[in-house]
């Protein structure tokens, strides 16, 4: 059964076009990288899913419900969302922070429950954010926030997680982390994800399949070895790479080729 | 300043959870919490009411009135007679409740602008509805309306409702960046009516001008009972939307894309907010002139000491704006007396400073 189903997405910016004729289904369970090289509309098509930008050409289906039909608080509690960043003018906490994520789940004023609190510990454990509970939004640093990120959306308790480029400001360990820990949800809760990332290499490592988009369509999409070769990435990316295999997971890694001649090869 | 002491209330007590002795999660707002805040700041309004009520000019001073409620409750037929029973319940009880009212109206519509348009520099002034107010207010004055009941609020009122009409026509309240646009139109606005009062001003004649620049700067002896009635009801109208938000706020505060993806539909929502933060503000501001600072600072105050969540808040919002202005007007009617100062005055040398130790402190 698939949780969400595009058909023929078509969308421009003031006339611009950004998507063209995009379809995909993603099933139950799957964890979908989303690659495609700088403004080939990759979070426009994010931005489509979370209906944030109204539908111009096609149709978007969640469980068989168009997502323009959905109200948001049912979206809300469907689909949930990591952006890149989080714009704090009046700091929160970071548990009341994540106590947002209740949000869709509470209506207009309800106070939070047991329940709530339960959930939102929870998804605070498995994010090793409990201990930041009581500091503010804005004394965290890049990874702690996104760790928070993460909790308010799996406190919304969502059958779909989607990523906007979440690691970009991560070094390598948050990345890492980051991505261990969508996983193990996509393994043992059965979490959908659709991560947009630029590292096709982590992409490569995490996903189940892999969306490759140039300039508004979909250039090939399947497994990671299917989509992750010389070929694919030089036609899309139009930049020389080398792509061989992970000595231990055997799965397709890419290497950028430099312009200039090693010096320190040799050695 | 009026300050009152919220240690045992603030926000620390309750959430900071070090990470070695970790308590289980306690919300940081809850319903206990609110009603206590509520409980204190009525209080303060109470105790502010009092303290104004025995202040000012006129045969009843505070000793006067002490000795009146001692001998009531010896037992002794006191009560009062009826020129003393005038200046308090005609003269003095009205004009705390008015101002209580304004104050509140204003704390809460600067609330609600600085969450919906996310700038903390917002005010219920920065739409420009002020200035649309005042040409109205102006126009009456310079045209006798002052001799009805409801002449010169009532036209203040109407530019007032002239000027949301434009700015929401021009700018609307859609999307991220009409957020800035929306801004920038009232910044327009204002430098507008300013111009046309300027030029009003320059065609007064002198025997009206005093009671031009009292509107400007704050007044609120002018009230009527029926205009008090008036921004009450406003207020009571406002409060009840604004608070029915108040979580949508606190989801807008974290960005409209999250609140979003959080299940709040924000077009609706921020016009509702927009038209209603609008609306109390027009009622207070048609009927007390543009008193200043009170919408820009008792929001930030209010911030740091209890924290963002609007739940708490606005109803902390409403009765500390109300004991802020009740207190200030007291202060404005009887430190020169017989000389009245605009409010106006009072809250803005108690507010400027204050907003200049905020800024220092890099806390707003």
């Amino acid at each position: 059964m698939s949780i969400l189903q595009a058909d023929n997405i078509s969308f421009s910016y003031n006339g611009a076009p950004v998507l063209r004729d995009v379809s995909f289904a993603v099933q139950t369970g799957d964890f979908v990288g989303l690659i495609g090289p700088n403004g080939t509309g990759k979070t426009t098509l994010l931005n489509l899913i979370d209906g944030i930008l109204r539908l111009q050409e096609g149709m978007i289906r969640i469980h068989g419900v168009p997502v323009h039909q959905m109200k948001r608080d049912a979206l809300a509690r469907i689909v949930a969302v990591v952006p890149q960043e989080t714009p704090m003018i009046f700091p929160f906490l970071v548990q009341e922070v994540v106590l947002m994520g209740r949000a869709p789940h509470l209506g207009k004023w309800r106070f939070e429950g047991e329940k709530d609190l339960a959930i939102v510990n929870r998804a605070m454990a498995m994010t090793d954010t409990l201990a930041l509970a009581g500091r503010s939004m804005n004394r965290l640093s890049g990874g702690e926030r996104q760790r928070v990120l993460i909790a308010r959306a799996l406190a919304q308790e969502p059958q779909l997680m989607l990523l906007d480029e979440p690691t970009a400001s991560l070094d390598i360990r948050h990345q890492v982390e980051f991505f261990n820990l969508i996983k193990t949800l996509n393994m043992t809760q059965g979490l959908t994800v659709i991560a947009v990332t630029h590292d096709i290499n982590l992409a490569s490592l995490y996903c189940d399949r892999i969306i490759l988009l140039k300039e508004g369509r979909i250039q090939v999409a399947g497994r990671p070895v299917e989509v992750i070769t010389e070929e694919h990435i030089q036609a899309v990316y139009e930049t020389p790479v080398m792509v061989d295999r992970h000595p231990i997971t055997d799965l397709p890694r890419v290497t950028p080729k430099s312009e200039y001649p090693s010096e320190t090869g040799s050695r | 300043m009026l300050r009152i002491p919220f240690i045992s209330l603030s926000r620390r007590s309750v959430s900071d959870v070090d990470s070695k002795d970790r308590r289980p999660l306690q919300p940081v707002v809850t319903l206990t919490r609110i009603v206590r805040v509520v409980l204190l700041l009525l209080s303060a309004f109470l105790i502010v009411s009092i303290v104004s009520l025995v202040t000012g000019p006129g045969d009843v001073s505070p000793l006067f009135l002490a000795r009146r409620l001692f001998s009531v409750f010896q037992g002794a037929e006191a009560g009062l007679d009826p020129s003393e029973k005038t200046i308090l319940l005609s003269i003095r009880l009205p004009r705390i409740l008015f101002a209580g009212i304004v104050g509140a109206a204003l704390s809460a519509a600067g609330v609600v602008f600085q969450a919906v348009l996310r700038n903390p520099l917002a005010d219920p002034y920065i739409l420009g509805i002020s200035g649309g107010a005042a040409v109205g207010a102006i126009i009456g004055i310079l045209i006798g309306a002052g001799a009805v009941p409801f002449g010169i609020a009532g036209l203040a009122f109407l530019g007032a409702l002239l000027t949301i009409i434009t700015i929401f026509g021009i700018a609307g309240t859609r999307t991220d960046s009409q957020t800035n646009t929306l801004l920038l139109t009232g910044v327009i606005i204002n430098a507008f009516f300013s111009a046309v009062i300027m030029f009003l001003i320059s065609i007064s004649s002198s025997d009206r001008l005093h009671s031009v620049f009292f509107w400007l700067m704050g007044d609120l002896s002018l009230a009527e009972n029926g205009e008090i009635l008036f921004t009450g009801l406003f207020l009571l109208a406002g409060f009840i939307v604004m608070i029915l938000h108040a979580r949508s706020l606190n989801l807008l505060l974290t960005g409209e894309e999250t609140a979003m993806q959080l299940g709040v539909d924000v077009e609706k929502t921020k016009k509702i907010l927009l038209v209603t933060a609008s609306m109390t503000t027009a009622a207070a501001v048609s009927v007390s002139g543009t008193i200043g600072f009170v919408g820009l600072i008792i929001p930030h105050l209010l911030r740091l000491t209890l924290g963002p969540d609007h739940r708490l808040l606005l109803p902390a919002a409403v009765l500390f704006g109300a004991s802020f202005l009740a207190m200030a007007d007291t202060i404005a009617r009887s430190v020169m007396a017989p000389v009245e100062l605009p409010v106006g005055v009072i809250t803005a040398l108690c507010g400027a400073p204050y907003f200049i130790y905020l800024l220092y402190r890099r806390t707003v």
